[in-house]
Formats: structure tokens, C-alpha cells, sequence
């Protein structure tokens, strides 16, 4: 009972101690601190909840908490990283997986604007493609993976097909439908102006489509890493997606664990970049407008 | 004006590469009927406009005045008739034709000197620059359109129009959503430009005052047809008075079936 008491006084002297630093002067100066470190502040603040979270896991991987076999904490993963990465085997695995992402995007990408450049620019095109593109559009690509196994086997092939098929779609619909929404009033106007074929082309339809091609590259990226992921970890012989499923069988729960947290930084990373490209690129755009 | 003159500066005129002596279009309809649908929106009308002169078309919304513009431009066809500019049709005249629009249609992702130039070829590009100095905008070149005032995104409209130093350039209703002392520096620019350059001009307007400013000859449309064919001899710029406020009356009388 009396140490409640004692606690009590404890805390209440405390309040009044802190209270008098708020006199109106150490107020406003403080204010003025908090004040230069806003920018600073709200720059880190997008790191807050991932650097929380690492700080939880590690904590309850410390306590015991959560069994190191099940999940292992954040620096065994480190451990993992440094290891894998001077053995040569992770630089690789992600070298891999990257020319396959890259190859199967390229492909699918130019050929999915070509079709949706050709459809969007051409009655003719858009009778012949469209209807079917969005019948072909309603299957989910991941469907496909036991006829391509059959059709490619387990090789680079098949991963970059895979691929290629699943950014198609995206980049095809948004090309299409970001030429068919230009404003026809600005074509009309350029067409009194002279402009016809190639110019016409270059001033006013790629870059009036442009906001929507961008929306579709970046959607297509998201649809390039997951369809990697999965073709990896079902058939494979190397890349990150094989690394863990190997990984797997060892029960080597760090190395799992790592190429899960790889495939979020490298996806990251990839859409960083799509902004960037879109910032630039749309510097004219209100939405995307830095002043 | 005064005000509008220090962003008018007459040496421009003289260092625009191409010299503005090219002659403006003269414009011949004959028996032109356009219909949409059952209803026809020009019925059978024959008409004349001489090399040089400015031409106001006025008439109520819906009578037709846009969709005659828009045969001049050859961006729609005649169901009857015929449209001549000079000894061609609208199509192989387009050269020499330019268009400003209500809602200016600037390219968003391109700036405004680039706007300007839009269509040109490269090594006419310098004529781009002269025009957008003669709008007064020599110091927004740089800009994207968005970041521009109503009244000045119609200016880069007027420049690019003016830039190709076309014989012939159809307005259509071009100062319609700006704000009225907007207008009157306008009116007087456009003015200014076309004494300048000599071409044929023909605005479409439903703003009666404008068309008694600017034209020299005004068109009453009403039901397909024209209405009302008057010449205005005035000395030019015109201000407010007794004239001009007689043109008007006489103009909207008519529209308004007032004797």
C-alpha cells in the first residue's frame, strides 16, 4: 500500500518537473527545432513501419517467441545474405531471374504496344484484334503453366513465355484505350495544321497516350515479378525462385525467408524506377507536376 | 488600346522571314445544303467573300454558323454544292488555312513555343518566335500551356494560327469563354494582326458587338440560310458610339424579329 503511495508521489513530481520546462520561450524554440526537422521527418516516415516491423520480428525471434526453424530473425537472413552473396550463388540466382524478367517484359511489352498501337490507330485493327483480346484477356496466364511445361518443358523458354504473356495484356489494353481517349478535338487541330503520319504520330498520339501506357508498364511490371515467382518456384533449375525451393528442402528457412524479402526489394526497386520514368516523362501532366 | 500597344511591336512585322504580302483567300459557295439527319442545317447558300476582308458570321445557336465553318475548313462535306477557296477545294487549300477554336486546343505536353510551331517546318521555326512576340508572349515561350490564363492560352491559340502566315483563318468563336476586358484586348490584337497581314478572315461569333467591331461585312444566319448581308464602313479601331451601336441594332433586330 505504501509503495502504491510512493509511486504515485513518484509520477506527479515528475509531471510538475516537466511541466515548468514549458515555459513560453523553451516552447517556441522547440517549435522552431520541430520545425527545420519536418522535411527530414517526413522523408523517413515511409521507413518507419518497415524498420518497426524488423524491429518486432527480431525481438520476438530474440525472446524465443517465435521458433528460429519457423521463422528466422532478421540477422540470421542478414547472416544468410553475406553468406550467399560471397559464395557467388546469390548474385547469380539474381542475374538470372532478372534477364528473365527483363527478356519475357521486352517481348511481351513491344509486342502487346504494337498490337495495342495498331488497334488504337486503326478501325480495321481494332475489329480484328480487340474482341479477341478481351475474351484472351479473362484467362488467368498462370492457367497456362501446364501446357507451356508441355510445350517448353522446365527451360528459359518457358519462364520468358510465361512472362511475355502475362505483361502482354496490360500493356496491350492500356496502349488501345490511352489512343482511343485522345481528345479528338487536339487531332482535328493538328490536322489543320499539316500534321499527318509520323508527326502526327510523335506530337500528338504517343504523347497523349502516354499517361495510360505508363499506367499499363507499371501494372505490367507487378504482373512480371509475381509470374516469375511462381514460375520459378513450380519448375526450375536456378534463379531466386529456385533458390528457395531448394532451400526448402534443406529447411534452410534464412535462405527462404531472404529470397522472399529479395523479390520486395527488387520489386521496389523496379517501381521506383516506373516513377521516376513517369515524373519525367509526364512533366507537362497536372497530376505529376513538381511546382 | 494604348495598353495593348508596347506588346505590339511594328519592326516584328518587318524581321517576320516570309513577308506577309501573300494575298488573302477569296471564298466562293455555291447552292452549299448540309443536313443531319432529316433536318437540314444549311439549305442552298450562295455566298462570296473578296481576298482580304473580315467576315463576321452571327446567328443563334444551332443556326448553323459553326457547321458553315466548318465546310470552309473541309472538315465536313457538303451534301450539295460547292466550296471554292481561291481556284481549290478546302482540302488542297489547307496550307494555306488555319483554324483558331473556342477552347483554344493547345497540346498540353508540349510548350508554348512549341505549340506555336506546331506544324511548321523546322526551318520556318523562327517565324514561331515572331508570332508569339506579336501576341506579346515572347516571355511565356518556355512555359507548358497549363500554367497560362485563359485570355493568354487564346494568344498562343492566335500565334500558332498566324505562324504558318496563312492566307485564309477561320475563327470560331475564339474569344467566347474569356472574361470582357479580356475580349476588347483581343479584339484589338486580332485586329492589329490582320490589318498587318492581309488575310481573309472570317469569325464566327454570337456576340453581335464583336462582329460590329471587327468586320467589315456581317452574316446573319437564321434557318439555314442567310438572313441578312451587311456591309460596315467604318474607320477602323472602332470604339463604342452613335455607328456602331446603329449596326448593332440593326443585327440583333433582325435576330430578334424586332422591326
Amino acid at each position: 500500500m505504501s509503495e502504491q503511495v510512493k509511486v504515485f508521489c513518484f509520477f506527479s513530481s515528475e509531471k510538475k518537473k516537466s511541466l515548468s520546462f514549458f515555459h513560453p520561450a523553451w516552447a517556441s524554440f522547440l517549435k522552431e527545432r520541430l520545425k527545420d526537422l519536418l522535411p527530414t521527418a517526413r522523408a523517413l516516415l515511409p521507413s518507419v513501419v518497415p524498420v518497426a516491423l524488423l524491429i518486432i520480428w527480431e525481438l520476438l525471434s530474440a525472446t524465443g517467441a517465435v521458433p528460429e526453424r519457423k521463422l528466422p530473425s532478421p540477422h540470421r537472413v542478414l547472416i544468410a545474405f553475406w553468406h550467399l552473396t560471397r559464395t557467388g550463388e546469390l548474385p547469380h540466382d539474381v542475374l538470372i531471374s532478372t534477364l528473365r524478367a527483363a527478356t519475357g517484359f521486352a517481348i511481351g511489352g513491344s509486342l502487346g504496344f504494337c498490337v495495342g498501337l495498331a488497334a488504337g490507330i486503326s478501325r480495321l485493327a481494332e475489329n480484328l484484334f480487340d474482341g479477341t483480346m478481351q475474351m484472351l484477356r479473362m484467362v488467368p496466364h498462370l492457367a497456362l503453366i501446364p501446357l507451356i511445361i508441355v510445350w517448353f518443358g522446365i527451360g528459359e523458354s518457358a519462364k520468358v513465355f510465361l512472362v511475355a504473356v502475362g505483361v502482354f495484356f496490360p500493356i496491350y489494353y492500356n496502349t488501345y484505350h490511352g489512343i482511343r481517349t485522345i481528345d479528338a478535338g487536339l487531332l482535328e487541330m493538328a490536322r489543320v495544321q499539316g500534321l499527318s503520319g509520323p508527326a502526327l504520330f510523335s506530337e500528338v498520339i504517343l504523347p497523349g497516350a502516354l499517361p495510360s501506357i505508363l499506367v499499363g508498364i507499371r501494372y505490367a511490371l507487378g504482373i512480371m515479378w509475381l509470374t516469375l515467382i511462381v514460375a520459378e518456384t513450380i519448375a526450375g533449375n536456378s534463379g531466386i525462385g529456385f533458390m528457395t525451393m531448394n532451400a526448402r528442402e534443406f529447411m534452410q528457412t534464412d535462405v527462404v525467408v531472404l529470397g522472399i524479402l529479395l523479390y520486395a526489394v527488387l520489386g521496389k526497386l523496379i517501381d521506383m524506377v516506373a516513377r521516376f520514368i513517369e515524373r519525367e516523362a509526364l512533366a507537362w501532366h497536372p497530376s505529376f507536376s513538381q511546382a | 488600346m494604348s495598353f495593348l500597344a508596347p506588346s505590339l511591336p511594328r519592326e516584328i512585322a518587318a524581321d517576320t522571314p516570309a513577308s506577309p504580302a501573300q494575298a488573302g483567300l477569296p471564298i466562293r459557295l455555291r447552292g452549299i445544303t448540309r443536313s443531319f439527319g432529316a433536318r437540314a442545317v444549311l439549305h442552298d447558300i450562295d455566298l462570296d467573300i473578296a481576298p482580304g476582308q473580315f467576315v463576321a458570321i452571327v446567328g443563334r445557336s444551332g443556326s448553323g454558323k459553326s457547321t458553315l465553318l466548318r465546310l470552309l475548313a473541309g472538315l465536313d462535306q457538303p451534301d450539295g454544292g460547292e466550296v471554292r477557296l481561291g481556284d481549290q477545294s478546302p482540302r488542297d487549300a489547307a496550307p494555306g488555312l488555319r483554324i483558331m477554336f473556342q477552347d483554344g486546343r493547345l497540346l498540353p505536353w508540349r510548350r508554348v513555343l512549341d505549340n506555336v510551331a506546331l506544324g511548321l517546318p523546322r526551318a520556318h521555326r523562327p517565324r514561331a518566335t515572331a508570332a508569339l512576340h506579336a501576341v506579346g508572349l515572347a516571355d511565356r515561350a518556355r512555359d507548358w500551356p497549363r500554367v497560362l490564363s485563359g485570355g493568354q492560352k487564346q494568344r498562343v491559340a492566335l500565334a500558332r494560327a498566324l505562324a504558318a502566315d496563312p492566307q485564309l483563318i477561320l475563327l470560331d468563336e475564339p474569344l467566347g469563354a474569356l472574361d470582357a476586358l479580356t475580349r476588347l484586348e483581343m479584339q484589338s490584337l486580332i485586329e492589329s494582326l490582320w490589318q498587318r497581314a492581309a488575310f481573309t478572315a472570317v469569325l464566327v461569333t454570337h456576340d453581335v458587338a464583336e462582329a460590329a467591331i471587327l468586320a467589315d461585312r456581317i452574316l446573319l444566319i437564321e434557318n439555314g440560310a442567310i438572313a441578312l448581308d451587311l456591309a460596315v464602313d467604318l474607320p477602323r479601331p472602332r470604339r463604342a458610339g452613335a455607328a456602331l451601336a446603329e449596326i448593332e441594332s440593326q443585327v440583333l433586330d433582325r435576330i430578334l424579329g424586332r422591326s
